[in-house]
């Protein structure tokens, strides 16, 4: 058992000397990845990574705020096209990544207008609309090449030498571990805390002192702003955009991605971010397993599919956040925490 | 001039007249108490005071500015704060973070300076500690130690009840209104909340007003008081003469048959 010695442990970012080991330990592992493992890891970590930048964005909104979006694949839609306009036009990739995040924010500030004055349904249809009204406005837009999409330019990586998927492993990592101290900060500080206040009590938080349209309004354009980078990056990763990569069913797996994870936690972003892609590019598997892969099969085929395509995956990731809402409602945050519980009191 | 005065206050909702003509003022430093019937308007006159509602009619001034229909946070800065009938915590915080939350409006640390907050003398990481030791002067006023750390939601009752008093408190506020303060505590805790809101008044020089149903804490505490029914104004003055006033008497007994 330790005590606390002075309020400054309650602000910084290592609660210990073994996290801040465990993490410097992580980070370094990390750094050396690329030396070691093949290049589809590679690439599997980069779409990881930035999923966990979108999941960290939508949690800050949806679990730390309790609005809720149905559109991030809107933002993330912005974020890319401008991001691959802007380097079109000759921009370095740092000012452009900045300046289309910053774009996303302002349209996320504008979308949190409708906030103020809409709660829970009602905002989801809002948000919903503007998904899918982003994704048909910029299919009828002829600089972003319409409906058939527009090439982002590639980095230029000038003196590193590096291939370029490893440069790309670099940059989405370095950008994601930057934004998950962001993050942290961000939450433990006075604008986080408001956050939270509006999400458990908005009447209480504006008579304490909160200018609440102020912080939903902000919050929105924070969440927009994680979309907007991670959609800058999206393009450079798929080195090609249309409109369909940034489908509603996007925004509706990122939701499912943080209720997996957990609510209102980075740990939990980020579990559930690292778990949700993995199971994205695994579940179509499950049909080479003996007996249970044709149950599933037979299962998705006479109940549940509609349109002749096959939909295992979705069938599969809705049963499991099913199981997740009943056995484990905090999601894999709440499992971690209940390990790390567990292992303090060992071999006890 | 008074610190703070009610001027002409109407307000209704619909066909139901919550409020009307209600005029009081307030000296600094007084008790001053609501009572009144259910459905009176007494919490009204809060929500009004408070922002949460801008009234139809009349004025509301704190220390000769007007503040009329002026939004609940501008009124919170001005100086104002309150609790609730029904208990408005932040339920999944701690209790820390939701004393912290009254400290909101004292804290000035924008986004960038909050970027360098892991950095021990950074300007953000400064001021969240000095306001930490403001919430922890609450917490030994209030007694609440043993229960900082802990999630609202864990607490028990009579605890939520004095940990929205600290949270208003914490916005160190000129007029703290308390909204049936001792409702659903045992005599004991009603006994400690007595002497709190005394200890407010006379420690910190807050002005009080209080929404109150139990008589006992109205006549231990009150320096005035205000009987209400129907939105109307039935008496005001000291708390005895209030008590026995008859219109007073007939609104909380109903009107007294005549025995045969």
């Amino acid at each position: 058992m330790k005590l606390k010695r002075g309020y400054f442990e309650d602000i910084r970012i290592f609660r210990n000397r073994a996290s801040r080991f465990w993490t410097f330990l992580f980070i370094l592992v990390l750094a050396l990845l690329p030396f070691f493992i093949k290049a589809y890891y590679l690439s599997v970590i980069n779409l990881m990574a930035l999923n966990v930048i979108v999941a960290l964005g939508l949690n800050v909104l949806v679990g730390n705020t309790g609005q809720i979006s149905l559109g991030h694949a809107g933002f993330v839609a912005i974020g890319a096209y401008s991001g691959a306009l802007l380097m079109q036009l000759g921009l370095p990739f740092v000012p452009a990544l900045l300046l289309a995040a910053l774009l996303t924010a302002l349209i996320g500030a504008f979308l949190g207008i409708p906030s103020l004055r809409l709660e829970g349904p009602y905002l989801s249809i809002v948000t919903l609309g503007f998904g899918l009204a982003v994704m048909v406005i910029i299919g009828r837009m002829d600089v972003f090449g319409g409906r058939t999409g527009m090439s982002v330019p590639k980095l230029k990586l000038g003196w590193t030498g590096l291939p370029y998927d490893t440069a790309l492993y670099y940059v989405f990592t370095i950008t994601t571990v930057v934004l998950v101290i962001i993050t942290i900060i961000l939450l433990k500080s006075r604008i986080g805390r408001a956050f939270q206040a509006i999400r458990d009590s908005d009447i209480a938080a504006s008579v304490i002192g909160i200018n609440v349209s102020h912080y939903k309004t902000f919050s929105f354009a924070i969440s927009a702003f994680y979309a907007g980078i991670a959609g800058c990056l999206w393009g450079l990763y798929l080195q090609f955009v249309t409109p369909g990569t940034f489908s509603f069913m996007m925004s509706i797996i990122f939701l499912a991605t943080i209720v997996l994870g957990g609510l209102g936690s980075v740990t939990g972003s980020v579990l559930g971010a690292i778990v949700m892609t993995y199971l994205g590019l695994q579940l179509e598997n499950i049909v080479g397993v003996p007996v249970l892969g044709d149950v599933i099969v037979a299962f998705s085929d006479s109940l549940m599919n509609t349109s002749g395509i096959a939909n295992i995956k979705w069938v599969l990731t809705g049963l499991i956040l099913i199981g997740v809402i009943l056995f484990e409602p905090m999601g894999l945050n709440g499992l971690w925490l209940r390990v790390k519980r567990y292992w303090r009191l060992w071999p006890f | 001039m008074s610190l703070f005065s009610l001027n002409h206050i109407s307000k209704s909702f619909g066909g139901v007249q919550a409020l009307s003509d209600l005029s009081f003022e307030l000296e600094e430093g007084e008790i001053f108490s609501v009572i009144g019937p259910n459905g009176a308007g007494k919490s009204t006159i809060f929500n009004c005071i408070s922002g949460l509602y801008t009234p139809d009619e009349g004025s509301i001034q704190l220390a000769e500015k007007e503040i009329t229909g002026w939004a609940p946070h501008r009124i919170a800065r001005a100086g104002i704060a309150r609790t609730f009938q029904n208990l408005e915590l932040f339920r999944y915080l701690t209790a820390v973070d939701n004393l912290l939350l009254g400290r909101h409006i004292h804290m000035q640390a924008s986004l960038l300076r909050i970027l360098a907050m892991p950095f021990r003398r950074s300007r953000a990481a400064r001021e969240e500690i000095a306001h930490r030791h403001k919430v922890e002067e609450i917490i030994e006023f209030l007694e609440l130690e043993a229960y900082r750390d802990r999630p609202v939601f864990a607490l028990p009752y009579g605890i939520q009840k004095l940990l929205e008093l600290g949270r208003a408190l914490a916005l160190e506020p000129k007029i703290l209104l308390l909204d049936e303060p001792a409702a659903g505590l045992n005599n004991e805790e009603r006994q400690d909340m007595i002497f709190w809101i005394k200890d407010i008044r006379d420690q910190l020089g807050v002005t009080v007003i209080v929404i109150e149903h139990n008589m006992e804490l109205v006549k231990d505490i009150s320096d005035r008081v205000l009987a209400l029914n129907f939105g109307r104004m039935i008496a005001t003055g000291q708390v005895l003469e209030v008590l026995e006033h008859e219109e007073v008497r007939k609104a909380y007994l109903g009107e007294i048959p005549e025995t045969t």
